[in-house]
């Protein structure tokens, strides 16, 4: 969409940008949270619309991405024991863990299950009662009370053989890490629209007055993510660091609170490391004591994996925005969608994904060294090498 | 993952004692749980995030995020054919027990970013 009048409204896109060319006199660099968003502004060209002065930097809103290598490889483990019926959101088939990844363990006989909602994995639960029944609960605020209800509704109706793989992360925390970095050189935020749907905006005041940065909440299609520019460059001209709501009409300030009041039942805050990132204080959450009995990790004792991660893959600075994807050596060469180094370039939401399908990058040609394949893998890298 | 999508809601019913409905996604049908949005009515429009309404909707905005969602392939990512898609990206046949043998289709490439005209 890299034209104007491909925008379901050219006039109003047009406006949004010229609003933003009129108000900018330098520099800026806004990260977008989400990776649905990182998708969106690279899928659609946005950041090529863009004045020069404005920079996109991508943040580590992709949950898929941030899920730890021994959260995965302990899901690998689960998933491949006898008996054991391993649900998942589709997109984590393909994650890679220390040795495999889902994919390969359902090629080798695991019972692997893909499923539309966490309810789906209940209900195969109570329909396979003899067999422990685990679902992979990873995500952000937004996924979260889904799977909260989830075990809610397991413990209510006991339906004993279901438990959940849980590794939730918290989005405010992984801001202060962000800007508590050293070699941070984020100005302002666009906040992900849906994680504040259920939590509300509440959390980001005290962030944006302690670091001073601008937080606008932001939606997900092109002309949101314009809309969230716009204001964020608006506050970044005049001085001023506020929170601002650009998605109201999916967004209220008190949030959801039935969901809310699910998440303070169900789950606790705890401390999660994340993956290429390192440990973030109060980032996570876990299932509280009284749903212990639903937690995969108490359930099935997989101490003791060795994990090992790829030393090529700089995911780590991608989610943390200090490089882009195609500044990573691996990106393009060792490492493509078929044969991923890092999550980032499997998940629909990675920031490498995204750059390796909707962009050609200047990838050094090394075609000899790809396998001659007629797939539309092979055909996307083949567009990918002719540029560079 | 995180895509919450916009569903009409077109049959309310009780399972459990939890409000679930019948929501269409322009043309897919799921079942949603309501507990969170516990106001919604038939005809009343939800964005919903993994079989679960988060928040209510109006119908415009709903019915022109869908006919974007649809040009752009998104409904098939969120509902479509996860394993064969899987392994059209890793090149490998798609594993016993998941459905068609036809095989997916890998991720498509977007338009390139040359002859910006803005």
């Amino acid at each position: 969409m890299k034209y104007l009048d491909e925008f379901s409204d050219p006039a109003l896109a047009r406006r949004l940008l010229d609003d933003i060319r009129r108000t900018v006199t330098r520099p800026w660099a806004i990260m977008e949270v989400c990776g649905g968003q990182t998708h969106s502004i690279i899928r659609h060209g946005l950041d090529q619309l863009l004045p020069a002065e404005v920079e996109l930097v991508h943040g580590p809103g992709c949950p898929v991405c941030v899920t730890p290598l021994e959260t995965i490889d302990k899901a690998l483990e689960i998933a491949s024991r006898k008996d054991v019926i391993f649900c998942s959101f589709g997109d984590m088939l393909r994650v890679p863990g220390s040795d495999r990844d889902l994919f390969q363990v359902k090629s080798a006989g695991g019972d692997v299950r893909v499923v539309y909602s966490p309810m789906d994995a209940l209900t195969i639960a109570r329909e396979n009662p003899s067999q422990p029944v685990v679902f992979f609960g990873i995500g952000f605020e937004t996924t979260a009370p889904p799977n909260a209800m989830t075990v809610y509704q397991a413990k209510k109706l006991g339906i004993s053989n279901f438990s959940l793989l849980v590794s939730h992360v918290r989005v405010p925390p992984a801001i202060e890490a962000i800007m508590s970095s050293p070699r941070c050189r984020v100005q302002a935020f666009l906040a992900a629209g849906h994680v504040c749907t259920v939590m509300g905006t509440s959390e980001y005041p005290p962030l944006a007055a302690r670091h001073r940065v601008p937080i606008v909440v932001t939606g997900f299609e092109p002309l949101d993510i314009l809309e969230g520019i716009r204001r964020t460059v608006r506050q970044l001209e005049a001085g001023r660091h506020e929170v601002e709501n650009a998605y109201p009409r999916a967004v209220r300030e008190e949030g959801n609170p039935a969901a809310l009041a699910m998440l303070r039942d169900v789950f606790e805050v705890v401390d999660r490391p994340w993956r290429g990132i390192g440990m973030i204080g109060g980032s996570g959450w876990r299932l509280a004591a009284q749903y212990r009995d639903y937690d995969a990790e108490y359930r099935f004792d997989v101490a003791g994996l060795r994990v090992s991660e790829s030393t090529a893959c700089r995911s780590g600075e991608v989610l943390q925005g200090l490089i882009k994807p195609h500044e990573c050596e691996a990106f393009g060469q060792q490492c493509t969608p078929r044969n991923p180094l890092g999550a980032t370039m499997v998940s629909s939401e990675g920031a490498c994904a995204a750059y390796y399908l909707y962009r050609r990058l200047q990838v050094p040609a090394q075609v000899d060294q790809v396998p001659a394949q007629v797939d539309a893998d092979a055909a996307q890298r083949e567009q990918v090498t002719s540029v560079g | 993952m995180c895509l919450a999508v916009p569903g009409k809601v077109i049959e309310i019913f009780e399972r459990d004692g939890t409000t679930m409905a019948h929501v269409d996604f322009g043309g897919v049908r799921k079942e949603a749980c309501l507990e969170y949005v516990p106001d919604m009515r038939l005809g009343d429009y939800a964005i919903v995030h993994v079989g679960f309404a988060l928040q209510r909707l109006d119908e415009a905005t709903a019915l022109e995020t869908l006919r974007l969602f649809r040009e752009l392939g998104e409904l098939d990512m969120e509902f479509g054919d996860h394993w064969g898609r899987a392994a059209a990206d890793a090149g490998l046949p798609r594993p016993a027990g998941t459905g068609t043998p036809q095989g997916g289709q890998a991720r498509q490439a977007g338009t390139p970013m040359e002859g910006i005209r803005p």
